[in-house]
């Protein structure tokens, strides 16, 4: 902890940076934290609280973030995917911004959580962690704590949704959506949702309906769904963010499944990584097809 | 039903079947668009949204593109959106995808009276009459 703040304490005393986005201790758990000058760099923490990922503030569509100037960045390894994303979508610039690394032992599914680390309490993205020692970043600080423990109910429930008959399917994840109120906070979270204009936003032509009916909630979620597709970086943000709770890192889970059975991609922190639904295989699979 | 089908190979191969008097199912209404590259999943949810129990999507054989590479992009995109669809449970047999060329208008004939068949047997679409899904053991699973 104290590596991390001197190190965002020198980094904003020289000049480096104006701003340095981390997490700190708020009165309801960890929480992000901006701190602007050196004095404020003591508020900055890292444990097993910091769930939030922070790249979403680089995101091109947070100006209010870009006029603080140049920022610096406290990324997990797995926060470090969104930022690759960013980069391999030129939505920022890497000479543009500092990354700080924090080696990471897994994450609370709560940033309220008081509980040690279980099987019971750890975020389900933890799960085959490979990137406890993050990639990419200019700073790597901490220790390499102890691998997190494996536990990722969002698989054994994937399977157990596959395993129903269809209609079954449909009635779950209708009474799911039923609960949506359309409030986007799904969106508002997402590093990854950059458009400046979101589809739903539209109105000429509404594409997307803005009330909380049925079809409408269904061209969302699905919509959503589709434009992370080999995208998401699978943080579990939108669903952590969620009040109706709808099980979104669910659906993004079986997403990035779906683009690894087909296509053979699976969410990466190299920027240089292509796209999979920006490129095609003449033999790609096509058995839906008639 | 809608079918939304590229200009250059299904529209023309419907168009053939159509003066070869080739009698087929009279529910399919068709949207002509340049390319099946063109054709956002958003246009197949709008129409169930609007009342249609179906969807056709055609579009030229992977190869005989009029723009080199869209029904490629457009196969990888149906790809990851038809197994989407079937993970949140959605009748699959709504949903038809074809390759239909300029030359096979006894292909698109089969593939809508096929299409209209399958769909006929489910009925019409309620999936989002609250209802018609309403009820379910399911509901404290869902959180």
């Amino acid at each position: 902890m104290k590596e991390l703040q001197d190190l965002a304490r020198t980094l904003l005393s020289d000049g480096t940076v104006q701003v340095v986005i981390g997490w700190e201790d708020g009165p309801t758990g960890a929480r992000p934290v901006f701190v602007t000058s050196p004095e404020g760099a003591d508020k900055l923490i890292f444990d097993t609280r910091c769930v939030h990922n922070l790249a979403t503030f680089l995101s091109p569509r947070r100006s209010h973030v870009a006029r603080l100037g140049k920022a610096a960045v406290v990324v997990k390894g797995c926060d470090a995917r969104a930022v690759a994303m960013l980069l391999r979508e030129s939505q920022i610039k890497r000479e543009d911004i500092v990354l700080i690394g924090v080696r990471c032992g897994g994450v609370q599914k709560d940033p309220a959580s008081k509980e040690p680390l279980t099987a019971a309490t750890v975020a389900d993205k933890c799960t085959g962690c490979d990137v406890r020692e993050p990639h990419l970043a200019d700073h790597v600080v901490g220790e390499l704590p102890q691998a997190p423990p494996n536990d990722d109910a969002r698989e054994r429930f994937i399977e157990e949704l596959s395993a129903m008959p269809a209609s079954e399917r449909w009635e779950f994840w209708q009474t799911a959506f039923a609960r949506c109120v359309r409030c986007n906070a799904c969106r508002e979270v997402c590093p990854l949702c950059t458009c400046e204009r979101c589809i739903v936003d539209k109105t000429q032509p509404r594409w997307i309906e803005p009330s909380a009916h049925p079809a409408a909630i269904m061209a969302w979620q699905i919509t959503r769904a589709q434009h992370h597709a080999g995208r998401c970086s699978d943080c579990g943000e939108c669903a952590r963010v969620c009040p109706a709770g709808i099980p979104l890192d669910v659906l993004n889970r079986e997403m990035a499944r779906i683009l690894q059975i087909r296509f053979d991609y699976t969410a990466t922190d190299d920027p240089e990584a292509p796209a999979p639904l920006g490129a095609f295989r003449t033999d790609d699979g096509q058995e839906f097809i008639r | 039903m809608v079918a939304f089908v590229c200009n250059w190979c299904t529209y023309t191969g419907a168009d053939l079947a159509g003066t070869s008097r080739l009698t087929m199912e009279p529910n399919v209404r068709i949207v002509r668009l340049p390319c099946t590259g063109r054709i956002d999943p958003l246009f197949i949810l709008k129409a169930l949204e609007r009342g249609a129990d179906g969807v056709i999507v055609s579009g030229c054989h992977p190869g005989d593109c009029h723009y080199t590479s869209g029904n490629y992009h457009a196969r990888r995109r149906f790809a990851v959106f038809h197994d989407l669809l079937q993970f949140l449970g959605f009748e699959e047999d709504r949903l038809t995808f074809s390759w239909v060329s300029a030359s096979e208008g006894m292909k698109w004939k089969d593939i809508v009276d096929d299409a209209v068949a399958r769909v006929r047997a489910l009925g019409p679409f309620r999936g989002y009459d609250r209802e018609a899904v309403a009820g379910s053991e399911l509901a404290g699973r869902a959180a």
